[in-house]
């Protein structure tokens, strides 16, 4: 299993893996709305929470439908299927990977846009928490989607289709409990929500997901 | 250590190819497939890797002792020859990956990385894989696509040191290995009748 | 006594299914009729909405059903995922599209009464917002029948992300109502004391609902037959193209 991640890390950092490009995607968006919105550091305030979040949910589907196509397309997947790891495990640490390369710089420099969104201070903390927190979930229904979709020759869109949805809670209680701390309400509520959320995805989904790649091998 | 198979039927595509199947294998002996494309030979070795469920029959073999080789090697570009066969090594939890390189020549290339080998030399590093995964039975889908005259020799080599282990192989391949032990099952015989059942299909004629 | 499960076979589905399915079209089409025209011209107007809520008439049933659909593909796609039944996976696809319509119909006509009584067309309430979500899953849940070839492949994928599907769903729903505490009414009818509508009202609905259900059975077997028939197509090229 570490060896798996080790590969999909190796993978990811060597060139053309894509690392990276959910960042800078992540930037150009913290630009590109306060070119769209205008200036103004009141508005910018207010809607910086969303932005964010919906800045790294979009950065984060970037890179899912790669998570088993490539496995898929060389071969490595029917390998992995016959080999002594529980495919289960394939699909969780194919989610850790992508958390690790795409997700957690996400949560890392989200601090940083937030400062070009005019963020309240109140609400760095929580940014950074939470996004700690709801992009393991994000990670993983990614997974779920990209199994589904593993075996089709356009999956990208539809893997956005039929992910998006599913990232709804995530989003809500996310981006609530950092607008509520930016207004220096109480955030611990929808942040509690969003954990067991992501705990959930965490405990149920490999089991979908592998259902799902088992069929698309046959 | 056996594989025994059963009545076995193979469908793709809810289109059944093979059917009434029974043959066994045990240690330090192969089984040469052959039949003319489209005789369900990769649809047979994907079902017995247990990645596609059979139509009917059974199946029985040891747990987890079966590597399968396909048409696709299953390499990663970016990584090198070595770095290839480590990780299916710590898959399988065993070592030997030096061993596995010099038994098919491929220790000169150890350092270079996959997508700037030739197609034969992929192969044979697909093929040093299965040294590497410490199973009994090796399940092999055309193995020698692309190998060379001194390379299929090479792997014969490494077949027959692998039956002479105690293991035990399956082949679907065209090509004379120098194996002249093994034994030769011609498929044709057990070509799906018409229409006797086209599966689940069927049922909503 | 025969059991549910005959139903499983295509052929006795076929059997029943025709002569229930124009049941079940000509009830939907005399109920809603007369629903529609008792709600429409037969009740007072109310005194606070005047004639707008009328559009209740279509809006609750509609919204009904929206969620009925949903349920009634999460229960067959469970049973396909259990029994193997093919009848079972081709209702839920067959459910998917007039479940999308029903959720589309109940926002439309949500909006129209909306309008004059919020003053806009649309709002980011819990309620509309969960419908919102609700048809964006339909799409999903479509789109992902219609891009896989293999019919059974295509029933297991889309099977486990009804499942899936469900539960986020619901959670999508409580997170709206976090999210916003909402501009809509409460629930139409309640068994809570203190009812809430007069029987001229109730009347009308009840027939409504009771219509739209009818609607979507016969809409359901009508498709439900349509893709039995297309799988005999394909039995059939099978054959042929097997038999050279």
């Amino acid at each position: 299993m570490i060896a798996l991640l080790i590969r999909d890390l190796r993978l990811a950092f060597r060139a053309g893996g894509g690392f990276g490009l959910g960042l800078g995607f992540f930037l150009i968006l913290a630009v590109l709305v306060p070119l769209g919105v205008g200036p103004d550091p009141q508005t910018l305030g207010l809607i910086a929470p969303g932005i964010l979040w919906v800045g790294a949910l979009l950065a984060c589907l970037l890179s899912l439908d790669r998570m088993f196509a490539l496995d898929h397309e060389d071969g490595s997947l029917d390998l992995l299927a016959t080999a002594p790891i529980p495919l289960e495990g394939v699909v969780a640490i194919k989610a850790l990977a992508h958390w690790l390369t795409t997700c957690l710089p996400l949560a890392l420099v989200a601090p940083v846009l937030g400062i070009l969104l005019n963020l309240p201070g109140p609400g760095y903390l929580w940014l950074v928490l939470s996004l700690l927190l709801g992009t393991p979930a994000l990670s993983m229904i990614g997974a779920f989607g990209a199994a589904l979709t593993v075996g089709l020759k356009r999956g990208g869109l539809l893997l956005s289709l039929l992910v998006l949805p599913l990232y709804v809670p995530t989003l809500v209680f996310g981006a609530q409990s950092v607008t509520r701390a930016a207004q220096g309400l109480d955030p611990l509520t929808p942040i509690l929500l969003m954990s067991g959320i992501t705990a959930g995805s965490l405990a149920l989904l490999p089991f979908a997901a592998a259902f799902a790649l088992r069929i698309n091998l046959r | 250590m056996e594989l025994r198979v059963s009545d076995l039927a193979v469908a793709r595509g809810g289109l059944p190819l093979i059917e009434g199947l029974s043959f066994a294998v045990s240690g330090g002996e192969a089984l040469v497939l052959r039949g003319p494309n489209g005789s369900g030979k990769t649809t047979l070795l994907r079902t017995l890797a247990g990645l596609q469920p059979p139509l009917a029959g059974q199946i029985s073999a040891p747990p987890e002792q079966m590597a399968y080789a396909a048409h696709a090697d299953g390499l990663k570009s970016t990584l090198t020859v070595r770095e290839n066969l480590r990780f299916w090594a710590a898959i399988h939890g065993q070592n030997g990956v030096d061993a596995a390189m010099a038994a098919m020549n491929l220790t000169d290339l150890a350092d270079r990385q996959a997508q700037h080998l030739s197609a034969g030399q992929k192969r044979r590093l697909g093929l040093a894989r299965l040294l590497v995964t410490g199973r009994w039975l090796w399940v092999l889908d055309e193995p020698t696509v692309s190998l060379d005259v001194a390379s299929v020799a090479l792997f014969g080599e490494v077949v027959r040191a692998h039956l002479a282990r105690g293991g035990a192989a399956l082949l679907a391949t065209h090509i004379d290995l120098g194996l002249p032990e093994a034994r030769i099952l011609d498929l044709g015989p057990y070509k799906a009748e018409m229409p006797a059942d086209l599966g689940f299909d069927e049922a909503f004629l | 006594m025969a059991s549910l499960w005959e139903y499983a076979n295509p052929v006795k589905f076929m059997q029943t299914s025709g002569w229930l399915m124009p049941v079940a079209a000509v009830l939907a089409a005399g109920m809603i009729a007369v629903g529609l025209v008792w709600g429409f011209f037969l009740t007072p107007d109310d005194f606070r909405q005047g004639s707008t809520v009328k559009i209740i008439f279509l809006h609750v049933p509609s919204a009904l059903m929206a969620i009925n659909a949903w349920a009634m593909m999460l229960v067959t796609s469970l049973i396909w995922l259990v029994r193997r039944h093919h009848v079972s996976a081709l209702a839920a696809k067959a459910a998917a599209p007039i479940g999308a319509t029903m959720t589309l119909i109940a926002l439309i006509t949500g909006a129209i009464w909306g309008q004059p009584m919020w003053g806009t067309w649309w709002a980011w309430d819990p309620r509309l917002t969960s419908f919102l979500i609700l048809f964006l899953f339909y799409i999903g849940y479509i789109a992902l029948w219609s891009a896989i070839e293999d019919p059974d492949t295509a029933a297991d994928l889309t099977a486990v992300l009804c499942l899936v599907g469900s539960v986020f769903a619901v959670l999508s729903r409580y997170a709206a109502l976090f999210w916003n505490q909402g501009l809509h009414q409460g629930a139409s009818l309640s068994v809570a004391p203190g009812t809430r509508m007069d029987w001229s009202y109730k009347g009308p609905l009840y027939l409504c609902m009771v219509g739209f259900v009818m609607l979507f059975i016969a809409l359901v077997l009508a498709g439900t037959r349509t893709e039995i028939r297309a799988r005999r197509l394909r039995a059939l090229l099978t054959r042929e193209r097997a038999m050279g």
